[in-house]
């Protein structure tokens, strides 16, 4: 057969009409929010398997292993009930159930304060793995955050039980304990991309973390009842520190499972407060750390 | 009628990548005075120090093309492939551009050593893209190729357990385990015995086979002379020579031994 020789199609273009030509996209471009949105969907198996193969990992070589994912939330409630509701009594006169009032509060910030911990080292903790294979980076601060859940369910049926065991009546606004939770799940999810993305950035952030959180849990109505707020402070600085969110979940747990205790606002205007805060730190979090998604391998 | 048409499947175009190096200052110039010195003025800060690795690289890669990349320790090998893997940013004026998303087969993948080889090899497969379907049929096939189990169940112990040759094998079956479009390989053939590097030699055939491009950085001129038909030269950065392997290989040898 004879053959006839065929002069490359290609031959005289530049190098970027050669790749326009056959579809090739540069090297580490920054994908759509929505591409990577269904990309990162599609790795929803590897999210659950990393956080699986992560909580396997913690516990692994503890003696009691699973024991601890409640025993942690006890003994953390314990020794501030001992000290700020024994010792100090910061509650007296003003709340009857001071056990359970200062239990929701460390339980709830308690989650969203591990998950910013683990958070922070998400992207610099996984290093190897981000190096070596191409996923969407937003996996791993998510599969942190669903590391926390599990310890949040732990510690929620702790106190649950402290709830019926100091006598708060089990009703049917129990059930709002639920969408609080899924609330405060996306808002950490949120959290969690934005304090991953900020502590690869700038690594001085993971110096900070403990004392910022530390704050924010003073602030938060934890250990004092939220009355001690409209006895101090005024006008706009009154509405700044009740805009809290943390102070928000907090008070929206209390409402949902005790009776007959003074919320920071009616529990209408929480909800929407709770509500915008998810929505702004859950979708503000995500998008701050899908512009950054290029850089995560630089180190 | 023979079809010439060459799918070119990764290019690069003037491409410059430049390293930046923090917290590296020369003394004297971290004290307070000297920050606010440099705030005041808007200089750069000077605790950032850059290495110019790759100077301007221009190629076109074929599909069915195995390519080795050769040079002298520090030319910018393993950081040219890692700008192709799309990990480092190429400076303006330049572009890498790639057909699908490449995938760098390098000897630092770092899994979870406190996980069992199999968990591993699932946590690989589904970093991977693949679905939980396709795992569980691979993992026996990955765990068979990699030999761990050839002196007892390795394969539920702990990673942190392996030999490093067990971890490189294990490491490259599960990556290799996936078909890439454009596959980029970091010395990762040296490793384990001679047993497994025929194997692994195998293996890279047969992914060039399935009609995607490989680059292969090799210090084992065996290696790339067995596996790679084109070769490119790479020395500070910059491209010396860029053809058929066997010339190359004679350029490069009498530079060598200069």
């Amino acid at each position: 057969m004879a053959q006839t020789a065929v002069v490359d199609a290609d031959t005289g273009l530049s190098h970027q009409e050669l790749a326009r030509r056959h579809g090739l996209t540069a090297a580490g471009r920054l994908p759509s929010l929505l591409e990577y949105s269904r990309h990162l969907w599609s790795y929803r198996h590897f999210i659950a398997a990393f956080a699986n193969a992560k909580v396997t990992a913690s516990l692994g070589s503890t003696r009691l292993g699973v024991v601890w994912q409640v025993l942690t939330p006890l003994i953390n409630a314990g020794v501030y009930y001992v000290i700020f509701g024994l010792l100090i009594k910061t509650g007296s006169g003003r709340i009857e159930n001071f056990v359970a009032y200062l239990c929701a509060g460390v339980f709830i910030f308690g989650f969203t304060q591990s998950v910013v911990q683990a958070g922070a080292q998400a992207i610099t903790g996984n290093m190897g793995l981000i190096r070596a294979l191409h996923f969407p980076r937003a996996s791993l601060p998510i599969a942190i955050a669903l590391v926390e859940v599990r310890n949040m369910v732990a510690s929620i049926v702790v106190l649950l039980s402290i709830m019926l065991l100091t006598g708060e009546p089990l009703t049917f606004q129990w059930l709002m304990i639920f969408p609080v939770l899924l609330l405060q799940i996306i808002f950490n999810a949120g959290l969690a991309l934005f304090v991953s993305r900020l502590g690869a950035k700038v690594h001085d952030i993971r110096q900070l973390i403990p004392y910022i959180m530390r704050i924010w849990m003073y602030g938060s109505a934890i250990l004092y009842p939220v009355s001690f707020f409209a006895e101090r402070v005024h006008g706009w600085q009154l509405a700044v520190v009740e805009a809290n969110p943390l102070l928000i979940f907090i008070e929206l747990t209390r409402h949902s499972l005790m009776e007959g205790i003074t919320l920071a606002g009616p529990p209408g205007r929480l909800w929407i407060e709770a509500v915008i805060w998810t929505l702004l730190v859950g979708i503000g979090g995500y998008v701050y750390f899908w512009r950054g998604e290029k850089g995560y391998g630089r180190g | 009628m023979a079809d010439n048409e060459r799918v070119p499947t990764v290019i690069a175009d003037n491409a410059h990548i430049i390293y930046r190096i923090h917290g590296s200052a020369a003394p004297g110039s971290n004290t307070p005075l000297a920050s606010f010195k440099r705030i005041l003025t808007r200089t750069k800060q000077a605790s950032i120090r850059e290495v110019h690795a790759v100077k301007g690289v221009s190629f076109v890669a074929y599909k069915g093309e195995a390519i080795g990349l050769i040079g002298s320790n520090g030319s910018g090998k393993s950081t040219l492939l890692r700008a192709v893997a799309g990990l480092l940013p190429v400076e303006r004026g330049g572009a890498i551009y790639a057909a699908g998303q490449p995938s760098l087969l390098g000897v630092n993948a770092a899994l979870m050593n406190d996980l069992s080889g199999e968990r591993n090899v699932e946590l690989g497969c589904l970093a991977m893209g693949m679905s939980p379907a396709e795992v569980k049929a691979k993992t026996p096939d990955i765990i068979d190729f990699s030999g761990i189990n050839e002196r007892g169940d390795f394969s539920s112990l702990p990673m942190r357990t392996y030999s490093s040759g067990m971890s490189a094998r294990l490491r490259f079956s599960i990556a290799a385990a996936k078909k890439h479009d454009v596959l980029l390989i970091d010395e990762a053939l040296a490793t384990g015995d001679a047993k497994f590097r025929k194997r692994s030699e195998q293996r890279v055939r047969d992914l060039r086979k399935e009609a995607g491009t490989v680059f292969l950085v090799s210090h084992s001129e065996q290696s790339i002379r067995d596996t790679c038909e084109r070769c490119i030269w790479l020395e500070s950065g910059v491209i010396r020579a860029d053809g058929p392997t066997d010339d190359v290989m004679k350029e490069y040898e009498t530079y060598v031994n200069k």
